[in-house]
């Protein structure tokens, strides 16, 4: 059998296996770390920060920390919850984040991350930047204007012989998504609908889908981000 | 004691957030016992007679009347309030801010299919009369001091309800997860 470490997430004594990381042993016993960037089985980018924990007083992200005995983990502290709400307001500043015209509000992470965090309006000017539709492709569209650059898609789409569907153009702030057309276009419908579902925001969309899902059903109208991870414990 | 008195505007919005003012239903009737109401769509009165004690800004900042209506109401108005995501973030006419004004203009008034045989004179409102167009479409927190935020669009008449109630009375407001959506 593999070993079993003990830790603490704010006092809570956890287990996990070992190697496990640390995202994926908080939700095991039942405690949410919020991530954006971070997909399960995909290796971790680290790249959102929304994961941000203290571990043994140190700031480091979750997805890309593998735990180990003895860790003392603080995640739900007033500091740490206040960065997490910096970090989700600098996000909607820097994109053009239109929730009441965007075909993925109510089922967008980022937009659950505001309500989690419960942002009534961010702390940092709007920046209004000019970005890109790429509506080239047959069953997807790019709308560079919500893309938090999290590179989920660049990191988990592939086509049938391996080659990466999504790429990184630019560097720092010019950095943005691209999308290879060709490899695109020989998509299946349920592949382009999973680069959508990949996407925590409404930035790969789907063609000819628009809003499918009425308000009141949609994934986060009723639930915080994160519940049913906190509810199986509670359960058991 | 004499009751709150509170004033609401709508700038660059749709209205939509005064609609959802009027979703509190049958509340309605204890929200004319619990405040008064001065200038406001609802009413009708047009300029200021008294000092508010609460103003409800729908809207965000698109021309220069707007702005104007709006240090008005910072000025009459000891709390100001940014009601829905247009007073926010600018909202849906903010779609328009990564786009020269130039380019908007000739779209609407040259270019656009319903204007485009319609104007051969290719006149561009232009009257000392009208308000001047802003190079973007402001926030209102980015003109004025905004105290508090609703977010929504429109914000659920419970929200509007709950932080009227929490401000005339005091209390704490309560934010329910259902009741704060951006959308």
């Amino acid at each position: 059998m593999n070993d079993q470490v003990k830790f603490t997430i704010d006092g809570k004594q956890c287990t996990a296996e070992k190697n496990t990381n640390l995202v994926e042993a908080a939700k095991m016993n039942g405690i949410y770390i919020p991530t954006l960037c971070h997909l399960e089985g995909v290796k971790p980018a680290g790249s959102c920060r929304i994961c941000n924990v203290k571990i043994n007083g140190r700031f480091m992200t979750a997805c890309t920390t593998l735990v180990v005995d003895g860790m003392v983990i603080e995640s739900n502290t007033n500091e740490i919850q206040e960065l997490r709400k910096i970090i989700i307001e600098t996000l909607f500043v820097s994109g053009n984040h239109f929730c009441p015209a965007c075909e993925k509000s109510g089922n967008c992470e980022l937009q659950a991350m505001g309500y989690k965090y419960q942002m009534m309006v961010p702390r940092f000017p709007y920046e209004f930047e000019e970005k890109e539709v790429d509506a080239k492709t047959t069953k997807l569209y790019i709308d560079r204007n919500r893309c938090i650059l999290c590179k989920r898609c660049v990191r988990s789409i592939k086509s049938k012989d391996g080659k990466s569907i999504f790429a990184i153009k630019g560097r720092g702030h010019k950095a943005v998504i691209n999308i290879d057309h060709k490899l695109a276009n020989q998509m299946t419908d349920e592949e382009a609908m999973h680069a959508m579902e990949t996407c925590p925001v409404g930035s790969i969309l789907r063609k000819e889908r628009g809003y499918v899902d009425p308000i009141g059903s949609r994934k986060f109208d009723h639930k915080p981000i994160g519940s049913e991870i906190e509810e199986t414990v509670t359960v058991k | 004691m004499s009751k709150p008195i509170v004033a609401t505007t709508s700038l660059a919005g749709c209205f939509g957030c005064h609609m959802s003012i009027l979703d509190i239903d049958e509340r309605i009737l204890q929200l004319i016992e619990l405040v008064d109401f001065n200038k406001s769509p609802v009413d009708d009165i047009k300029e200021f007679t008294t000092m508010c004690d609460i103003g409800l800004i729908e809207g965000g900042c698109c021309n220069s009347e707007n702005v104007h209506v709006l240090k008005d109401f910072r000025k009459n108005c000891k709390i100001l309030v940014s009601v829905g995501e247009c007073a926010i973030m600018g909202g849906l006419p903010a779609l328009r801010n990564n786009i020269p004004i130039e380019e908007c203009l000739h779209e609407a008034y040259l270019n656009g299919p319903s204007t485009k045989d319609a104007n051969p004179d290719k006149i561009l409102p232009n009257n000392e009369e009208l308000p001047i167009i802003l190079d973007k479409v402001y926030p209102c927190h980015e003109i004025v001091k905004i105290d508090y935020y609703l977010p929504g669009c429109p914000p659920r008449a419970d929200l509007i309800w709950n932080a009227l109630v929490a401000l005339v009375t005091g209390d704490e407001l309560k934010l329910p997860y259902e009741v704060v959506k951006f959308d």
